[in-house]
């Protein structure tokens, strides 16, 4: 098959890390070969956080070559906006519908990208835009924190993988007395998603 | 059974399987996670150590007592353990002594881009540059095979896109072999001993070793051809490797796991084999140099830019551009008409004690000159503080600050060094400024931990990487017993003492050290209650604002007379610190419960 790029997008402490590392083993489970590369460094806290994973019969570089991206998820608006170029004209974007203002925007001294140039960006980079209340349906599941397993149950139903594999690296990646959260968050996404295809 | 590991948990692995013994280190991104995870195996002694030279020193110190060893540290720790492992490759090795470090292409979190594959060929050792996960694991074991095997101590050289880059490694048992079975020091005077009447003999027999290995690299299993088309071929190793696969998928590959000594015989062999030979690699033209002084016909950095990473993108455009590759083959990019995207640049968080110090350095006292040095307090030289003018290395900041003093300038100027940087390299340079009988002011940010790489320990913790119970250290004991008397401790969170102290010690003739005490929010008591803004009382002054807190945002609300926004505090992020009650002239901020005291 070809190989499928995802490029995960978000602000630090959103875990973004932690869903790049599920991504990347449910890949393997399900038997593909994998890599994932993540940005750590100086931007772990409150920075922009990047992951790129891959899943194909032979993987090489674990960084995604340019423009090749064919699943976006953004875990914040603006962070989606930066990693728009990198998607393919036939890729997905998944866009939790959060902002989280940078210090620049707090102190006035730059502006937040408003809803018109967000909505014109999107529409020009692909057909393929999910606009996903994922903040909203994490503090309906009485945690925010299952922000990132929401989002990735919502990307599962465009996957040819099989919930099982999800649900069970869910299993082994999360705290014991957070399992049925999680499986609740992934089906609460994955449900969302599988209404609007 | 195959695992998912990062670069960095895989060498931990391969430490483990291949029965490492010692292993010392001192923590930087992105070599920080080595350790961490080496640690996790109880049959390695695993220590942080005061600094890179002396992790080294101990790591040899053990493998000349037979225990098969091993030191990480990132790209510019190699500066600071070079005077040791140079001295190692003379006397040998007993057992396996394997040097790792994380270099960093495109200076995600460094203060240079230096290419530590040139320590080797400095150094007169061998280095190895895995691809992968798997190869992480598996050169770990070539590593400590070959230094015992040669007598050497071994570079294993990784980058960031290695060390934080993860795929699935195949596990394995720990071998038996625990490096030499009886553990005991063998006196080898003249061996061991670097005195130069007796290392000079040794120099010829580096210089012969390294012919050897160059002709054994040949053969190395390390070192493969892999023949594709004819047309062209490259020569790459490391992360390299990878990219350069993703480009030219049907190549003919020199692939090196060894990139010091190299394998002439078999570039030869890809070079006659082949059209046009290439070198891909990251930074320096270190392979490429090489292989042109053995009169072989390759191009290189003529194509390929030697600073920042060498990602599949940038070896596709240039690739593009000397006509290797079809212009259309290169999609690059998108280019989608973005509204302006404001930066997000990293910040203090809330509750961080070193706030107030480039507070009062960048706003109360901006007349005065700050050197600097590496760790968080680094952000001290962003907006809105702007307050550090120099920083180049650990503990550069106190004998830059001397060198200020020596050169007599008319400005008041403080080094500020933070608690993990002293113990690392700033004791020395304090002496130096007692002997020689300097003026500086010296700040001490203690904030009980190593923060900026993770939260790792050091001499002034009661506990060690191995979670047991150690002697902390007091610096204001050390910096006593170094010589200065004018020593002043003061609360991080009391804006108004931290500012009164910097005045009074730089007012100080002679050296003065000011400690400022507060914990890194992530190892201290935890959150205070949030703190709010009395929306009606704030006068959008924007004093606050000046704090650089996450948590201060502008409200909605304006200041009708000058339409400027007024202050609130997002309570998800407040910690409760108390530092903007503190700074705002018309007390509209605090805490639900009241004002806290301070001193």
């Amino acid at each position: 098959m070809e190989t499928l790029n995802f490029m995960i997008r978000g602000v630090g402490g959103q875990g973004t890390i932690l869903s790049s590392d599920i991504l990347a083993a449910v890949g393997v489970s399900a038997g593909y070969e994998v890599k994932k590369s993540d940005i750590l460094g100086l931007a772990v806290r409150g920075g922009s956080v990047l992951g790129h994973i891959r899943w194909g019969d032979q993987v090489h570089s674990p960084v995604i070559p340019e423009g090749r991206v064919d699943y976006l998820v953004a875990f914040e608006k603006l962070e989606g906006l930066r990693g728009l170029n990198q998607v393919k004209p036939e890729g997905t974007v998944l866009l939790n519908e959060q902002e989280i203002h940078p210090a620049s925007v707090s102190s006035g001294d730059s502006v937040y990208p408003n809803e018109s140039d967000l909505q014109a960006a999107l529409a020009a980079a692909t057909d393929r835009v999910f606009r996903v209340p994922g903040l909203d349906m994490a503090q309906e599941l009485g945690n925010a924190k299952v922000l990132n397993v929401v989002l990735l149950g919502v990307l599962s139903e465009l996957l040819p993988v099989e919930a099982a594999i999800w649900e069970d690296v869910l299993r082994e990646r999360v705290p014991p007395r957070f399992v049925e959260l999680n499986l609740n968050a992934f089906d609460t996404g994955r449900s969302w998603m599988r209404e609007r295809t | 059974m195959k695992s998912l590991l990062s670069g960095n948990a895989a060498i931990a692995r391969g430490a483990y399987e291949y029965g490492v013994q010692v292993a010392t280190g001192y923590p930087g991104t992105p070599s920080s996670e080595i350790m961490e995870h080496v640690a996790r195996y109880e049959e390695i002694y695993s220590e942080w150590s005061t600094n890179e030279k002396v992790a080294m020193d101990a790591a040899i110190g053990a493998a000349y007592s037979g225990k098969r060893s091993m030191v990480a540290m990132k790209s510019v720790g190699m500066n600071v353990a070079a005077d040791s492992f140079f001295y190692a490759v003379y006397t040998g090795v007993r057992a396996g002594l394997v040097i790792v470090a994380a270099d960093d292409p495109g200076m995600f979190s460094s203060q240079n881009e230096q290419d530590n594959r040139q320590y080797a060929r400095f150094a007169k050792m061998p280095v190895l540059e895995p691809s992968d996960s798997q190869e992480a694991k598996d050169f770990m074991g070539a590593a400590l095979d070959l230094s015992e095997e040669w007598d050497t101590p071994v570079l294993l050289r990784t980058v960031m896109r290695i060390s934080h880059s993860a795929s699935p490694v195949e596990l394995g048992e720990r071998s038996a072999n625990d490096g030499a079975t009886t553990v005991s020091f063998l006196r080898d005077p003249h061996r061991l001993v670097c005195t130069c009447v007796w290392a000079k003999h040794q120099h010829p027999v580096i210089e012969e070793r390294l012919k050897r290995l160059s002709a054994f690299a040949n053969s190395y299993a390390l070192n493969r051809l892999e023949w594709g088309n004819r047309d062209l071929g490259i020569v790459a190793g490391g992360a390299a490797y990878s990219y350069a696969r993703e480009v030219f998928p049907d190549a003919s590959f020199l692939k090196l796991g060894m990139s010091y000594p190299l394998p002439f015989d078999l570039i030869r062999e890809l070079a006659d084999g082949v059209d046009e030979l290439l070198v891909v690699e990251e930074l320096d033209p270190f392979l490429e140099e090489q292989i042109k002084a053995e009169g072989i016909r390759c191009r290189g950095k003529e194509i390929f830019p030697a600073y920042g990473e060498l990602t599949p993108a940038i070896i596709e455009r240039h690739a593009a551009d000397a006509g290797l590759l079809a212009k259309e083959q290169v999609k690059g990019a998108r280019d989608l008409a973005l509204p302006d995207l404001p930066g997000r640049s990293p910040i203090f968080c809330p509750g961080c004690p070193h706030r107030s110090t480039f507070y009062v350095l960048g706003n109360k006292m901006d007349e005065t000159i700050v050197t600097g040095g590496i760790g968080c307090y680094n952000l001290g030289a962003l907006p809105p503080f702007d307050a550090t003018d120099t920083m180049g290395a650990m503990g550069a900041s106190i004998g830059v600050a001397h060198g200020l003093d020596i050169a007599d300038i008319p400005d008041p100027f403080v080094a500020v060094i933070g608690d993990s940087s002293f113990f690392h390299a700033g004791i020395p340079p304090l002496l130096n400024i007692v002997h020689n009988g300097g003026n500086s002011t010296v700040v001490i940010l203690d904030n009980r931990t190593t923060a900026m790489t993770g939260h790792q320990d050091h001499p002034g913790v009661a506990e060690t990487l191995r979670g047991e119970p150690a002697r902390k250290i007091e610096i204001e004991a050390v910096v006593r017993a170094c010589g200065v008397t004018d020593v002043h401790v003061v609360d991080a969170f009391d804006l108004s003492a931290v500012e009164e102290t910097y005045r009074k010690a730089l007012a100080f003739n002679g050296p003065s050290v000011v400690i400022v005490e507060g914990p890194c929010y992530f190892v201290g008591p935890g959150p205070e209650e949030a703190y709010f803004v009395d929306t009606e009382s704030c006068i959008a002054c924007g004093t606050c604002f000046e704090l650089g807190c996450p948590a201060i945002k502008h409200a909605r609300e304006v200041n009708e007379k000058t339409g400027r926004a007024k202050a609130e505090i997002d309570p998800v992020l407040c910690v409760g610190c108390d530092m903007c009650a503190q700074v705002c002239p018309v007390e509209a901020i605090s805490a639900p419960s009241g004002a806290k005291e301070r001193g």
